[in-house]
């Protein structure tokens, strides 16, 4: 793959994955939240692929790492639910996770954005290698195939 | 001002939409569609759902973007020639589009302060929510904490999407039988190049 073009991407992923973490933890305050966070994240991860195959990438994001990640977002999600019926109140009230309702807010808030972000982004970055992978399955020469066909 | 920069992204759509009608190359009705997906984003710009034009950018015009482009990737990259007019479709969509039309004369005017759907919990989310949930976004609030249980679901769908993907392209399943899929595949490519 042409140089401009590596240089270019390893450029840009920082910023990506920055601002990724600027949209998920800033959310409370502006537009954005787990869902968007997680996406530009695994923008980050899909444009190390395009330009870098999927055999890097995978050694990037593993198969151990994002299967799993995919169900611990959402098992934080519905684990905070959980906690918060043993602490005493019904599901999904964030109010008893702290003593002052304001701050059990904040933290429940965080918390859930934090497992949608988690499951969003495992969930687009193991999709978008499903089907990257199998393209490599399928032919040995991807590269050239991608070439041949674009 | 407002209205002239709605028709202009509006009409933009129509012709993107035509665009991508009239067009025989999937590759470009792709890059097509990330571009009605941008599009429809600045629309909601321009409506004020910041939110929701931040997903549709990220999701509509990038994601689903690489990823129809995947797909291209594994299938073909010129739609078929269609063999002759056929009038059913057409009618259809006359049929469909004048009933949506039809309904929109009973709903309220746009921006009505007045419409059932600004009396309902958005005065309480509104008054309330600084008080209640705390974030500054009630954007937030309503998502993750008025309608959790909804987000909770959202992200089930997520979940659910991703793994059914990976049990349709790369699980154990595609593992384990991976010379079936991979013959047929090779016979159907095989087919096309003698047919065209």
């Amino acid at each position: 793959m042409h140089s401009v073009l590596r240089t270019s991407t390893k450029l840009l992923m920082p910023p990506i994955m920055l601002f990724a973490l600027y949209v998920q933890f800033h959310g409370d305050y502006g537009p954005g939240g787990g869902f968007q966070a997680g996406v530009i994240f695994a923008v980050a991860f899909i444009l190390f692929t395009l330009i870098f195959g999927p055999v890097r990438a995978r050694q990037v994001a593993p198969r151990w790492v994002t299967t799993p990640l995919c169900a611990a977002g959402v098992l934080i999600y519905a684990g905070v639910g959980m906690a918060t019926m043993l602490m005493g109140g019904e599901y999904l009230n964030y109010n008893v996770l702290a003593h002052d309702p304001l701050h059990g807010q904040h933290l429940g808030i965080m918390l859930v954005e934090m497992g949608v972000g988690l499951t969003v982004w495992a969930v687009m970055v193991s999709i978008f290698l499903a089907f990257v992978d199998r393209d490599e399955d399928e032919d040995d020469a991807p590269e050239g195939q991608e070439d041949g066909r674009a | 001002m407002e209205q002239f920069i709605d028709i202009a992204l509006l009409a933009f759509m129509v012709v993107v939409a035509m665009a991508m009608i009239r067009l025989r190359s999937l590759f470009a009705v792709v890059m097509l569609s990330g571009i009605f997906s941008l599009l429809s984003a600045s629309l909601f710009v321009v409506l004020d759902a910041v939110d929701v034009a931040f997903t549709e950018a990220a999701v509509g015009a990038g994601i689903s973007t690489v990823l129809m482009l995947g797909t291209l990737a594994l299938t073909f990259r010129e739609e078929r020639p269609k063999r002759r007019f056929s009038p059913v479709p057409l009618v259809v969509v006359l049929v469909t589009g004048a009933a949506l039309v039809y309904g929109t004369l009973d709903m309220p005017h746009f921006g009505d302060a007045d419409a059932p759907i600004h009396h309902h919990v958005a005065p309480r989310y509104i008054d309330d929510s600084p008080n209640e949930v705390g974030p500054p976004n009630m954007v937030t609030s309503v998502l993750a904490s008025y309608r959790g249980y909804d987000t909770l679901g959202e992200t089930t769908v997520i979940f659910t999407a991703g793994i059914s993907v990976m049990v349709l392209l790369s699980g154990l399943w595609g593992r384990r039988r991976r010379t079936v899929p991979k013959q047929a595949v090779v016979d159907t490519e095989n087919e096309t190049e003698s047919r065209s």
